[in-house]
């Protein structure tokens, strides 16, 4: 049930359509970060205040809504995320990645490919690529506006020096139509390839840095690597998934306390459950 | 050497550099104190500047500090905005165009593609945290070649030309002395095969002994690559080392050139004079 | 795995409400908000400057509800303003028009409007009076009350500032008003370099202890900035705004407690040293804030090799929603990048092995 002392959706009509705005813009231009307007949430700066504003300024009353992290729809902060919007506007919740219209994520791309009719909005902490090899956002524009590159694959190529491979685990930067490199969100290198030629559209805000960027549908994004070194993925080779048996699946680990023993299981917990589900266990 | 001068193109052609520091008068030039106008204090850092650098040569350019020498040089390498004048790169755009005319982005690939920069300071021109091979890698990715087994066969090849051994390439320059320092900035800047390199004040700061070996690994360099140098010092002894022809600058004006025997030989200039009998 | 387990979540959330409410309920005593508002004010004028909003009575019920957190209570007057819309800018106000209940210099002793030393914890010993314990505070209250009715009103004074004498001397540098529209951090992202007016909306809604330590830091010697409080003035000011469709009368909404304070220094002019000022200022009675941010306007303006002289490094890590909450979102899971990240580790051991 709505809280009828909020504006739908919290924040009033304005800030929405800004953040709306800006959205468009993002849309416009895949992979460019665009500043936007922040506005402060009931919740706190670094916990997915981006793609809340995102989600609020996006949903309707027909909207079903599903939010997840770590791919868990149960994890403590999606759970709270879900609660406020749904105190907010009142729309339809489910686990379900089919069922939903719009999906507010943290580190996970759904395993189900998601549908030209839906957006899957991700949580950004630090939206700017270039921020490892530059502190300063003056500079980071810069480089951005002239393609000035080089340094992010120098620290690419650094790591191949020292480790024969690059070592970035998530949040693995891509190059968005050639043009801009882009963050991905902390996602693992696993969903990466999810990105390019999609059918969906990703979204990506930062609450705290006050950015807004996008992959519109059928963009083309790569991941960084040198033509002899090879993107690689996290691997899970001779493991599966301890409840659903998935082999082609990104795996948490857990450790069973009484044992000691190392186990693994979905990451995305809606889809571990319909795979369950559907072999009747 | 004259005749062929006479006859080829050149590798870089300065016309009229200028660069000044304050508002200029209709007195100036008449009214200089050093570099320095009496009446309203401007300082003529570079003051219509013109020189040639030819393929294969190195060109030397001597003087003290405040001579114009490091603002010559940094309006080459676009680390400063020159005033006035223009300057060509016979392998951009076949020399026609003025490469101070030219966007940012064009600069960059100036720098990285064909034209080579070695600093007095090792710090300016290195990433000292990063490996000796990606110092050289930089140039390479700034270029656009994304082959990391390119970039490493490059390094190797780099790194044994100025006597560095191989094994060393993942580490980083800070653990370096300063003369290993130095060879792995030439090694960085000769990544791209440049049409030009510039040397600003190598040896300066360097031991003697090691000073020696730098000057002798330039000369190499330049015998195997056929490189075209210009090369900035304070110190003649060096620019009598390497030099072909010289250029004497002195409070922003070049006051004598030709070549570096004649010029060592029977100096013009009161200026040069003084320096040449320092020398001896 | 009570934590974030695959379930679960919502009910550990709601016991961990149910908590905090407990720990809120500790005593039968209540803390009643106008108590807060009153004998508490110098958080809540904290409170109300760090987050931006002059409301005592909402600062003084954040504070109660969260267990007199300063950051919970910024965060939940923040969240509450997203959901106003804004419908007036304030006229321009002038703290010469500043009804002050303290004033000093420590640049003159005599000032022209006086010095007035009001309120200040400054020359008090720090002893803790144990018969605070046992007060009466209606007793006390009335006693104070009893004082006050016996005053005579006197009629406000303004007083000009210490900084137009030096101006008048030509010491200090004149400006032209400066009356383009400013920037509005709650609107727009900063932009560096950023604008004056953004820098001074930043600093004013910074964390307390965030910008006193970068002054300190200053002060020590990272920074070339040797202040002196050349005038410190905390009173009310008039907030009006323009009447609709008639330029030039204004609405009359009421008066906010602030602190402000010019500091001066030392800066080299063309040909001679003059002096430059700094300039802070705040809501309440925060007066330390106020002249660190004195000190941080005059040192970013000076530039320099130190942290406090870079914009960017000042402006973008203060703010106390942004501080904590990028901080207390480490607590949560991370179990997807930290895979990753091992995953990376391992692939590297795999291959030292195989060397």
């Amino acid at each position: 049930m709505r809280n009828e002392a909020y504006n739908f959706a919290f924040l009033d009509e304005g800030s929405k359509r800004e953040i709306r705005r800006c959205t468009l813009k993002a849309v416009a231009i895949p992979g460019y970060q665009v500043p936007f307007g922040s506005r402060e949430l009931p919740i706190g700066r670094g916990w997915g205040t981006g793609g809340i504003q995102l989600t609020l300024s996006l949903i309707g009353l027909d909207e079903v809504l599903k939010v997840i992290d770590q791919g868990s729809d149960e994890s403590v902060n999606a759970v709270n995320i879900k609660k406020f919007v749904g105190m907010c506007t009142g729309v339809k919740t489910t686990t379900s990645t089919r069922e939903a219209t719009l999906i507010q994520s943290r580190h996970r791309i759904p395993e189900i490919p998601l549908r030209n009719d839906q957006i899957l909005v991700l949580q950004v902490p630090i939206p700017e690529p270039l921020r490892i090899v530059e502190p300063k956002e003056e500079v980071t524009k810069k480089m951005h506006a002239e393609k000035d590159y080089a340094p992010i694959w120098l620290q690419l190529y650094e790591s191949i020096v020292k480790y024969d491979k690059v070592t970035i685990g998530a949040d693995y930067p891509v190059i968005v139509e050639n043009r801009y490199i882009m963050k991905p969100s902390p996602i693992p290198k696993f969903d990466n390839p999810k990105l390019n030629d999609s059918e969906c559209l990703y979204l990506f805000g930062a609450g705290r840095e006050k950015k807004i960027y996008a992959v519109p549908p059928h963009t083309k994004v790569e991941s960084l690597a040198f033509e002899d070194v090879p993107f690689e993925v996290e691997h899970f080779e001779g493991r599966c998934c301890r409840l659903c048996g998935s082999t082609n699946t990104y795996l948490d680990e857990i450790f069973d306390a009484q044992t000691g023993e190392r186990l693994y299981q979905c990451s995305d917990t809606s889809y571990c459950r319909e795979v369950r589900q559907s072999h009747g266990k | 050497m004259e005749n062929k001068v006479l006859n080829e193109k050149p590798v870089l052609q300065i016309k009229h550099l200028t660069v000044k520091y304050g508002t200029g008068c209709p007195e100036c030039q008449n009214s200089l104190e050093k570099n320095r106008c009496r009446k309203c204090g401007t300082v003529w850092a570079a003051n219509d500047i013109s020189l040639e650098v030819y393929p294969g040569e190195v060109l030397g350019i001597v003087g003290e500090s405040g001579s114009g020498k490091s603002t010559l040089m940094q309006s080459l390498y676009f680390d400063i905005e020159p005033d006035s004048g223009e300057a060509f790169l016979s392998e951009y755009k076949d020399g026609k165009e003025n490469i101070w005319n030219t966007s940012l982005a064009v600069k960059r690939d100036i720098k990285n593609n064909l034209m080579g920069m070695v600093y007095q300071n090792p710090i300016r021109g290195l990433r000292m945290n990063y490996s000796s091979a990606s110092n050289i890698a930089e140039k390479i990715i700034a270029a656009g070649n994304r082959n990391a087994g390119f970039m490493t066969h490059r390094a190797e090849e780099l790194l044994t030309a100025v006597e560095i051994l191989t094994s060393r390439m993942s580490e980083a320059p800070k653990n370096f002395s300063g003369g290993m320092q130095q060879r792995v900035q030439i090694s960085k800047a000769l990544a791209n095969n440049p049409s030009i390199l510039l040397l600003d004040e190598v040896t300066t700061g360097l031991d003697l002994s090691v000073q020696a070996k730098v000057l002798e690994l330039i000369r190499n360099i330049k015998n195997t690559y056929g490189i075209s140098i210009l090369l900035v010092s304070h110190d003649l002894a060096v620019i009598r080392m390497l030099a072909d022809r010289t250029v004497v600058m002195l409070d922003g004006k070049i006051i004598e050139s030709g070549l570096t025997d004649q010029i060592l030989e029977d100096p013009q200039h009161e200026y040069t004079q003084q320096l040449v009998h320092s020398l001896l | 795995m009570g934590y974030v387990a695959v379930s679960g979540g919502s009910e550990a959330i709601e016991q961990s409400i149910q908590l905090l409410e407990l720990y809120r309920s500790g005593t039968e005593k209540d803390l009643e908000i106008e108590a807060i508002k009153e004998k508490m004010s110098l958080l809540v004028d904290r409170v109300m400057s760090e987050a931006g909003l002059y409301a005592p009575d909402l600062a003084a019920l954040a504070i109660k509800q969260c267990e007199g957190s300063c950051e919970e209570s910024v965060f939940l007057l923040r969240a509450y303003r997203s959901t106003l819309k804004r419908d007036y800018y304030s006229n321009v106000i002038t703290t010469d028009k500043m009804r002050f209940s303290r004033r000093i210099s420590a640049a003159f002793k005599d000032i022209i409007g006086g010095q007035m030393l009001g309120a200040t914890y400054d020359y008090t010993h720090r002893l803790i009076h144990p018969e605070i314990e046992k007060e009466d505070p209606v007793k006390l209250h009335q006693r104070f009350k009893e004082i006050l009715d016996k005053q005579e009103p006197v009629k406000t004074e303004y007083a000009p500032r210490v900084s137009d004498e030096l101006k008048k001397e030509g010491l200090m540098d004149t400006y032209e008003e400066n009356n383009e529209t400013p920037f509005d951090v709650t609107e727009a992202i900063l932009e560096f370099p950023a604008p004056r007016s953004a820098v001074l909306q930043t600093l004013t809604r910074a964390d307390t202890g965030y910008i006193s330590g970068l002054c300190y830091s200053v002060l020590r010697s990272f920074g070339q900035v040797h202040p002196t409080v050349g005038e410190l003035r905390s009173g009310y000011v008039e907030i009006t705004v323009e009447y609709p469709q008639k330029e030039d009368e204004s609405l009359y909404l009421g008066e906010v407690l602030m602190s402000e304070v010019e500091c001066f220094c030392q800066s080299e002019g063309e040909d001679s040293l003059k002096l430059a000022s700094g300039y802070g200022v705040v809501f309440g009675r925060n007066e330390n804030k106020a002249i660190a941010m004195a000190v941080l306007d005059r040192e970013l303006d000076m530039g320099g090799e130190y942290p406090p002289n870079d914009q960017e490094f000042v402006l973008m890590h203060g703010d106390c929603i942004e501080m904590n909450g990028f901080i207390s979102h480490l607590k949560l899971p991370h179990y997807v990048t930290f895979q990753s990240k091992l995953d990376a580790v391992r692939k590297t051991r795999e291959n030292e092995d195989e060397k």
